[in-house]
């Protein structure tokens, strides 16, 4: 247990020092996403399952989906068809996958050993509690965050949204 | 005897969090700015789990999904400025944008 502490610790700093100094977005996302889905391992190692499910399905999963739209969008033309062949050599993408790998392992080791963390005297602070939590002291912060989800929607679709560039024929905006 | 990795996850966070802003001031590309404060939100959140497992509490969970929550919020509106930044400017980056009217 201690062991694959230290280790998954270690995958997700040294994730983390490839993320911020990758010169190509794509590759820096590839190592952030293994510096969460270590994190993941660290957070089921404390007992918190609940919390390691959701840094797996929202952040490993939905937030880095959005950045790799953004990258797309960002990315047209000829040079990205050169990019993509690039992207697909061994050297870009072996680093990620065996830290991977690593964590997959002690993933399954940790599943494996009888009892999983509970065993060593970590407690489980289980779903049920967390939700019980949530939609009962927390209620007040639950609907805050849903008018911040709404306001955060309204705000990149307003923001996003095209320009029109002819409001009228006889109105037509100042060229900037 | 119970294992405690109150000390140990706390460093952990602490040396994601510095990462994170190291990140953010050695960058100038946004995406790369964005990323980096994912990164510093994170830290924070294992900071909340931590503290959370030590006590045996469901309120860093909660704590963390609130985190969730509004990391989501922040990284759409962040990335749709970017999007902008770039139709505008043609270029990502953030030293480019020093001017208050464009």
């Amino acid at each position: 247990m201690e062991v694959a502490f230290y280790l998954s610790a270690l995958i997700a700093v040294a994730a983390t020092v490839l993320a911020i100094t990758r010169y190509h977005a794509v590759h820096a996302l590839l190592f952030l996403i293994v510096s969460l889905l270590a994190l993941a391992v660290v957070f089921f190692i404390m007992g918190a399952h609940f919390a390691a499910a959701l840094e797996v399905i929202i952040y490993a999963g939905a937030i880095m989906v959005l950045f790799i739209f953004a990258i797309m969008m960002l990315n047209l033309g000829k040079a990205t068809i050169e990019w993509e062949r690039q992207l697909l050599r061994p050297r870009v993408w072996v680093l990620p996958a065996l830290l991977t790998l690593v964590l997959a392992a002690e993933l399954i080791y940790l599943l494996a050993i009888r009892g999983g963390p509970e065993s060593s005297g970590i407690e489980l602070v289980r779903p049920a509690r967390v939700g019980a939590e949530l939609f009962g002291f927390y209620i007040l912060g639950v609907e805050m965050a849903a008018f911040l989800l709404m306001a955060g929607l309204v705000g990149a679709y307003h923001i996003g949204r095209r320009e029109k560039k002819v409001i009228h024929r006889y109105l037509k905006k100042e060229e900037v | 005897m119970t294992p405690d990795y109150m000390e140990q996850g706390m460093l952990l966070a602490i040396v994601l969090f510095c990462l994170g802003f190291v990140g953010l001031m050695i960058r100038r590309n946004v995406i790369f700015m964005l990323l980096s404060i994912e990164i510093m939100l994170n830290a924070a959140g294992l900071a909340f789990i931590v503290s959370g497992a030590r006590w045996a509490n469901a309120d860093g969970q909660v704590m963390f999904i609130f985190i969730l929550a509004m990391t989501a919020a922040e990284v759409s509106v962040g990335l749709a400025l970017a999007l902008k930044i770039f139709q505008k400017y043609k270029t990502l980056d953030s030293d480019a944008i020093n001017r208050m009217k464009g």
